[in-house]
């Protein structure tokens, strides 16, 4: 038992339900906040403390042992996840204290990221399926209620169709757990490894893995992701970095554990099917970071690469790939974090989000010019970067596992993610100055100080990929390793 | 409405109270029995709601001058708090127990600290369902 276990969900929770009695009171809001994110990234650090000095922790809610209660078990993944989705989350409450607007702030912004937090924490550390289909809907209806908000035309469409595709895909969810509580008469994630091993592979199950497979791929974007790219693009800049920093990470995550921990004894249906959507969604979202010349278009398929690349780590399951894939994820939030923002520092200095309109922005902003070339590099994974190490790590495992047609895929998705970034680079920054920009009203202080705290950030996790590289193997020898997870929580 | 409903009007305001008292009973029948604060919390809620159609918004707002949402925020915090409790005694995070108390007018009464998880849901509810009704059916200019 381990009470700091709950801390993560429960301080956002507490927070967010704080600022609501603050609702005209703006400024007590944001120090509530801030201070609370700043709470919240020493919790998630106290956490990943604990779980390398003593190993797998749990908390067993209420007391009731498992699989009777809900338990919340945090090994080293999930532990590292919700470090870095404090950290991200902490830079993004910066960068949207300048940017967000008075309006938005009065209407519950604050409250709603404090709640999308606590969803996603909570989806991090849950080991209960069925609660981690709740912690997946509290974090959706903070993210319905962030994306609307403000109520914008484009807004208001984009939600409709945002809020249609997940109704549908909770609804998927919710029947996907069902089968498997008639299948195997549990819901406590480490009893129901235990169940299906028992089961043996085929047959209904694996039905069943590739009805969760669908579901996760439609909550994050994996090949069924058609809904991306507007409903990211609709919201500003501060919660598109939150968005596409955490909610599809969260989808992945979960689509990590059921594959590592429930369903990984067969790997023909399962794990082929993920390989091939994985690919299919880098080619897809190549194509649309080709073809677009919206910045906030481009970002979005950048996004939808990263999610095939990732995919297709898992689906070949060595033991490099899944340490790659959780370096890789870790990378990933900071830098797409990053992206958002540095895009949304861009349109407001361009004054417009065509990129063929922008032009000679270097001379004005040198800073975040240099800081968006050295992204583009990290994205695509050039060596010294933080993008580097994973990347290497996944393609090392598709080799070893012999997919050597993805592998090649996933080696030219990196370079369309340079392309399709260095095109921003140059028409915005290169050349003449096209538009007479209009001078920008809003102090950016703020914002350029949470960029700059990711980008630095970004560059030391490149830096002490080696020293990382060590908190993420332990990672992975769960992952390859799922008797330590199921030991940990049962046989207390 | 222009004219005056003395039915709707007078039956409301027995009703209400009928309503309201079957709400309580089902909140605190809830462990032993079908209710519990969500069942209880939609009934206070319906009876407010007959209030509402038999009044005027106005009117309800001076017998009842709650703000409804932090009465739902409020309630959230009740519930959290009742599992944050049991961490300050170093137990897990949302533990229970129960006891038996003589009250002054029930007699022997079986008191759990489930009640007080349920009655901060019960205050959400009535909070949430109250600012949905109420603030789709008021213009706001």
């Amino acid at each position: 038992m381990n009470n700091w276990l709950v801390l993560p969900l429960l301080l956002p929770l507490f927070t967010a339900v704080l600022l609501i009695f603050f609702k005209e009171r703006i400024g007590i809001q944001r120090q509530i906040s801030l201070a609370s994110a700043l709470v919240n990234i020493a919790v998630a650090g106290g956490l990943v403390y604990q779980v390398q000095q003593k190993g797998i922790q749990s908390l067993f809610m209420g007391g009731w042992l498992p699989p009777y209660g809900i338990a919340f078990t945090a090994d080293m993944l999930a532990a590292l996840l919700v470090l870095s989705t404090a950290v991200v989350s902490t830079a993004c409450l910066v960068y949207s204290f300048g940017s967000i607007g008075e309006e938005r702030e009065r209407n519950y912004f604050y409250p709603f990221f404090q709640f999308l937090l606590a969803g996603v924490s909570g989806s991090f550390l849950t080991g209960d399926i069925f609660n981690l289909f709740v912690c997946f809907e509290v974090m959706l209806m903070s993210s319905y209620a962030l994306i609307v908000l403000g109520g914008t035309k484009q807004q208001l469409r984009e939600t409709l169709k945002y809020i249609l595709i997940n109704i549908v895909s909770s609804t998927l969810f919710v029947a996907s757990v069902a089968y498997l509580y008639a299948a195997t008469g549990t819901l406590n994630m480490a009893h129901l490894s235990v169940r299906i091993a028992e089961a043996g592979p085929g047959g209904v199950l694996s039905v069943i893995s590739v009805l969760f497979l669908i579901v996760f791929s439609l909550k994050a974007g994996l090949f069924l992701f058609f809904w991306l790219p507007g409903s990211y693009g609709a919201p500003p800049a501060a919660i598109g970095a939150l968005f596409g920093a955490l909610l599809t990470k969260v989808g992945l995550y979960a689509i990590i554990r059921t594959f590592t921990l429930l369903f990984y004894q067969e790997t023909a249906t399962g794990h082929s099917l993920m390989a091939w959507m994985g690919a299919a969604t880098m080619i897809l979202g190549a194509a649309g970071a080709v073809a677009f010349r919206d910045v906030a278009r481009i970002m979005n398929y950048n996004v939808i690469i990263s999610i095939g690349f990732t995919a297709f780590g898992i689906a070949a399951a060595t033991s490099a790939s899944l340490n790659g894939v959780v370096l890789y994820l870790l990378h990933d939030m900071v830098a797409k974090a990053l992206m958002f923002m540095l895009g949304g520092m861009l349109v407001q200095a361009a004054g417009t989000g065509r990129i063929t309109e922008m032009g000679g922005l270097m001379k004005k902003k040198p800073l975040l010019g240099w800081m968006f070339f050295i992204l583009s590099l990290a994205l695509a994974g050039v060596p010294p970067l933080s993008g580097f190490a994973g990347k290497m790590l996944i393609i090392r495992g598709g080799l070893e596992s012999g997919l050597y047609l993805f592998t090649a895929v996933s080696l030219a998705s990196s370079l369309i993610v340079l392309y399709s970034m260095l095109r921003i680079f140059m028409h915005a920054f290169w050349g003449e100055e096209k538009t007479s920009a209009p001078a920008m009203p809003r102090k950016q202080t703020g914002m350029t100080l949470a960029a700059g705290g990711l980008f630095c950030l970004m560059i030391v996790m490149g830096l002490g990929s080696e020293w990382l590289y060590s908190l993420v193997s332990q990672a992975g020898d769960i992952l390859i390793q799922p008797e330590l997870y199921i030991e940990a929580v049962l046989r207390r | 409405m222009k004219f005056t409903d003395v039915f709707l009007q007078t039956a409301a305001k027995i009703l209400v109270f009928i309503i309201l008292i079957f709400s309580v009973y089902v909140l605190f029948a809830g462990h032993h029995n079908p209710g519990g604060g969500f069942i209880g919390g939609l009934i206070t809620s319906s009876a407010l709601v007959l209030l509402y159609l038999a009044f005027d918004l106005q009117s309800v707002r001076n017998i009842i001058p709650f703000p409804f949402n932090r009465i739902a925020a409020a309630g959230v915090i009740t519930s959290v708090l009742t599992g944050t409790v049991s961490m300050l005694l170093d137990l897990p995070f949302l533990f229970q127990s129960f006891t038996y108390v003589n009250l002054p007018l029930l007699g022997k009464t079986e008191i759990a600290s489930a009640l007080a998880f349920d009655l901060g849901v019960y205050m959400t509810v009535v909070g949430t369902t109250m600012t949905i009704i109420t603030s789709i059916s008021e213009d706001k200019k």
